[in-house]
């Protein structure tokens, strides 16, 4: 049942670590990640495509 | 065009060499830089992505963010095979390899004590999901439901549906509970990451447990087996591990109860390259 998930590192489980773990240092450049902002942000995204694809279970039963 | 400079992690000298052909973010290689006895991971990557509006502007793009993940992870892995990284998170971009050098000054104490704190350690990922193997169960009949035959039947079957949750809920997080204290007992640290949400991960089952436990590599083995005998032990449980990773988890600050005479009253300055090291160097 998993081994389609595990060919690869699953991207959340990469973000996971990549966007709320590790050093933060402040670029002399750029900035510094706001983590829970953006960890909001992309998962919204994220979500928002899924759901495109998989209906709520409400509108079939408003269908009939 | 310049290049910025992009830092995967630091860590201390390396004793075999970087693969030759380690491709960072960007596609340039990823190259040491070194300063002060430590090493950064550095590659070079356009301005026009990486200066902070392109790239406050890319972060947003899941496509870009999942290639620029991947690839600071490739060169995080490639690290962890020569030496103990300190990982920086994604994202972390200086002007040029002075201000890297800066960094590394300004952060030095720091940056030693973590890699002491790291070293020869890994981090092992664990989930458990809880799967609804007793929905079909949790009505009366035993035949398989059929659809509702009005709004009603819907939200009686909903109800009986939710209770059966409830006791399942129940039992999945006593058995979460008892793997992370199992697990916690095995490891040196442990991070608890917020529940994943199973239409982001695509995964059958609801998340309960997402932590990090930070293990010795030597005792890699022995932690893998210790999670192999649970995974069996509760039925509708799946328990899933990743890693090893390197210790994304567990190179932040340390935890604040260790410290806690430290912590000061306002926000802490997590930036301490900036008023008191600038102008001295």
């Amino acid at each position: 049942m998993t081994v389609v998930e595990r060919r690869e590192i699953a991207l959340v489980d990469l973000l996971d670590r990549l966007l709320a773990g590790g050093v933060v240092i402040t670029g002399d450049v750029t900035l510094r990640i706001a983590d829970v902002d953006l960890v909001r942000i992309d998962l919204n995204a994220l979500i928002s495509s899924v759901n495109a694809n998989v209906p709520s279970p409400f509108e079939a039963l408003e269908e009939q | 065009m310049t290049g910025l400079r992009y830092v995967y992690a630091v860590c201390r000298p390396l004793e075999a060499p970087l693969q030759a052909q380690l491709t960072g973010v960007a596609g340039a290689p990823a190259k040491p830089l070194a300063h002060h006895g430590l090493i950064a991971v550095v590659s070079e990557v356009p301005e026009q992505d990486f200066a902070e509006e392109p790239l406050r502007a890319h972060l947003e793009d899941l496509d870009w963010l999942a290639a620029t993940a991947r690839a600071h992870q490739g060169v995080i892995d490639a690290l962890t095979v020569v030496t103990t990284p300190l990982p920086l998170r994604l994202a972390t971009v200086f002007r040029d390899d002075s201000g890297v050098r800066s960094m590394i000054e300004a952060r030095e104490d720091h940056i030693r004590r973590t890699l002491d704190r790291l070293e020869g350690r890994v981090e092992w990922g664990v989930k458990v999901y809880f799967e609804n193997v007793e929905s079909e169960r949790a009505g009366q009949s035993a035949e398989p439901a059929p659809r509702p035959a009005s709004g009603r039947d819907y939200l009686r079957r909903r109800r009986q549906e939710s209770r059966a949750h409830e006791d399942q809920w129940q039992r999945a997080e006593a058995f979460a509970t008892a793997l992370h204290g199992k697990l916690s007992a095995f490891a040196e640290d442990t991070r608890l990451h917020p529940p994943q949400n199973a239409a982001l991960t695509g995964a059958a089952g609801r998340n309960v447990l997402n932590a990090a436990y930070l293990v010795p590599r030597a005792h890699s083995e022995e932690f893998v087996e210790l999670v192999d005998r649970t995974k069996d032990d509760s039925p509708g449980m799946r328990v899933e591990l990743t890693g090893p990773w390197a210790a994304y988890s567990f190179a932040g600050d340390t935890p604040p109860e260790e410290t806690p005479e430290e912590t000061p009253e306002e926000t802490p300055d997590e930036a301490p390259g900036g008023e008191e090291a600038e102008g001295r160097a």
